[in-house]
């Protein structure tokens, strides 16, 4: 039986990613699970700065574009005065972990009832390809063009297993993938427990994304998605790392 | 007789009056005691206090605050300001209402645990990235303070831009008695940030920029003509005219006081609005006057770049400005009267 996949109509206008970026799916499964939870008239995206901030303009809710690595700040600000609306915090990796390390920890450390998404393709994709904290051991990059070298630079930051040991009341942490079409409903079903979380009031949710970016990995759109199967997952288990204690 | 109230209790209380119940912020000191009163006085009244991990933090906090149209506040000291400057320049390309209260402590950096005005020309010109402006308001009592938060913070919705509130150390951690008004009811700002998607915002990416800062500038001009906002005594016949604001103001009210009923012929301008500077007071003093002293808690002058600068397009463009800088104190009357016999004697050069 064929299935009609309906677009989101908060998405109904064109969004401009390179092809293959998995920034896309991301923004489109938020967007279902938002409608789904029908929430889309009391929703707020907030959101960080990097190739993401390309998607604000064509989201038709309400949003906010924030300075770069302050968004888990300004969403702090947009709960605390909006308590019964979904407060959502698109991030990149680098926004969310190396400029914005201090407001994301901080914002799960308060147990800020928002969900915080971090999209991480191991790069400031924005800017060109340039070494972020979640690069891997000898990636080569723009400005690690030898390979990332972790005696110099340190180890690939994974921020999900440190909010999950270091604060026993976040609500909900996880980490899911885009690369299959099993991947994508384990992560739709992850982004709607942390939705249903807040909105229960249970406290922070957090899920970061392993995502490609084939224009800066110098790859095609399917290398980049093994790259993220073979590579990546080793490093980044996906799975929940702390699950919701009312359901 | 009204009951003593410390200065930081004062801003804080003030804040309550004027509506804002929202507040996010960082201790420093001499600044503290604002959020240590409002961390019990905020929720008794069903506010939000928010202690964030850093003064930058708590400008961004804010950020949210106010796009969601509730009246919001913050408070630091001059290295805490230099933090928020990110987020203030981010809330004024937002048109974002915010009343950030800088209580100065002298310094530059780290700076010092003393008292000063060494803020002056950051706050009056923005320190983060940009083309804004901020309502500058300078307050030489404590009444005086309450009631500049309340305006400061009509300001800010009326025009879409943020105040600061630019008192100095001394202010804050000395006690006067105050009267406080009723508490106010503001509502949330009309076409805010809700959930409901009540309005399209649009993206950064898209906006009419070149439209935009044309009315900017209309809009700054505007405010230059009708908000600017000072205190003066005797400019018709004043032979010189002391500029002072916050406590130094209040010393040289004092200082002009005597030295007129010693015979001197002297006026003050109190400036309270720092930006807009008060340049129409200057339009007032007459055209006879032999020049003006700039009186200021800090080393090397700030202020008197705008006294010169107001002259320039004035009748008195020829006038000489002095200066009399005083780190570290707020000027004793007594120096204020000897410096100015010195001005009168011709010991001191003028700087402009
Ligand atoms: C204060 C500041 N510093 C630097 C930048 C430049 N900048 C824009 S996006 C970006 C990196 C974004 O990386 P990430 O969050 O991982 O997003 P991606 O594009 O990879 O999805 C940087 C450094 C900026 N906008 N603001
Ligand atoms: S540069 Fe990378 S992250 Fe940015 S849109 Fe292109 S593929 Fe996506
Ligand atoms: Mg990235």
């Amino acid at each position: 039986m064929a299935i009609a996949k309906k677009v989101p109509e908060m998405l109904s206008k064109q969004i401009s990613f390179c092809p293959g970026c998995g920034h896309g799916v991301v923004v489109r499964l938020l967007a279902e699970c938002v409608e789904e939870l029908k929430m889309e008239k009391n929703v707020i995206f907030n959101v960080g700065v990097g190739c993401y901030s390309l998607a604000t303009p064509s989201i038709e809710a309400d949003k906010f574009d924030t300075l770069h690595g302050r968004a888990s700040a300004v969403a702090t600000g947009f709960k605390r005065c909006n308590p019964d609306t979904l407060v959502i915090s698109y991030q990149g990796d680098g926004d969310a972990y190396s400029i914005g390390v201090g407001e994301s920890f901080s914002a799960a450390y308060r147990n800020e009832n928002i969900t915080v998404i971090t999209v991480n393709n191991t790069n400031y994709g924005m800017t060109g390809g340039q070494m972020s904290a979640t690069t891997m051991p000898g990636q080569k990059t723009t400005t690690s063009p030898h390979g990332r070298d972790c005696n110099t630079t340190g180890m690939p930051i994974k921020f999900p297993e440190m909010v999950a040991a270091t604060f026993p009341n976040a609500a909900y942490v996880a980490r899911g993938s885009v690369t299959t079409p099993k991947y994508v409903n384990q992560l739709k079903k992850y982004i709607l427990n942390a939705f249903k979380a807040q909105l229960n009031n249970e406290g922070y949710s957090l899920i970061e994304v392993l995502s490609p970016c084939p224009t800066n990995w110098k790859m095609t759109p399917l290398q980049s998605l093994e790259r993220i199967n073979k590579e990546l997952v080793d490093y980044y288990p996906l799975g929940e790392f702390k699950t919701r204690k009312e359901k | 007789m009204e009951d003593m109230i410390k200065g930081n209790h004062a801003f804080a209380e003030a804040a309550i009056r004027a509506g804002a119940t929202f507040y996010a912020g960082y201790p420093i000191t001499p600044s503290s005691e604002i959020m240590e009163y409002l961390s019990v006085r905020l929720p008794e009244i069903g506010g939000v206090f928010i202690q964030a991990e850093s003064e930058g933090a708590s400008m961004n906090i804010l950020t949210g605050a106010s796009a969601s149209g509730v009246r919001c506040f913050t408070a630091s000291s001059s290295v805490g300001m230099t933090l928020k400057q990110e987020g203030i320049s981010h809330m004024a390309d937002s048109y974002l209402p915010f009343l950030a209260i800088n209580v100065v402590r002298y310094g530059t950096g780290l700076g010092t645990l003393d008292t000063g005005q060494s803020d002056y020309l950051r706050d009056t010109r923005g320190g983060g990235s940009g083309d804004y402006r901020t309502f500058v308001l300078s307050p030489y009592s404590l009444q005086e303070a309450v009631e500049l938060i309340d305006r400061g913070f009509e300001l800010a919705d009326k025009y879409g831009m943020g105040t600061i509130l630019h008192t100095e150390a001394a202010l804050g951690q000395m006690m006067e008695p105050c009267t406080f008004p009723e508490m106010k009811k503001v509502e949330r700002r009309h076409g805010s940030i809700d959930g409901t998607y009540s309005f399209e915002r649009i993206s950064p990416l898209y906006r009419d920029r070149l439209k935009e800062a044309i009315d900017e500038k209309a809009k700054y001009d505007s405010i230059k003509e009708n908000e600017q906002m000072w205190a003066e005594e005797s400019l018709e016949d004043a032979e010189y005219v002391i500029v002072a604001y916050g406590l130094a103001g209040r010393s040289a009210t004092g200082a002009v006081k005597q030295l007129r009923a010693e015979g001197h012929k002297v006026g003050l301008i109190r400036p309270i609005t720092l930006w807009p500077f008060p340049e129409k007071a200057f339009a007032k003093v007459n055209k006879d006057v032999k020049g003006f002293i700039s009186v200021e808690e800090n080393a090397t002058g700030q202020m008197v770049e705008d006294i010169a600068l107001t002259l320039k397009k004035s009748d008195k463009s020829s006038k000489p400005v002095y200066m009399f800088v005083d780190a570290f104190g707020v000027p004793t009357m007594k120096k204020i009267k000897a410096n100015f016999i010195r001005v009168k004697n011709g010991e001191i050069k003028e700087v402009y």
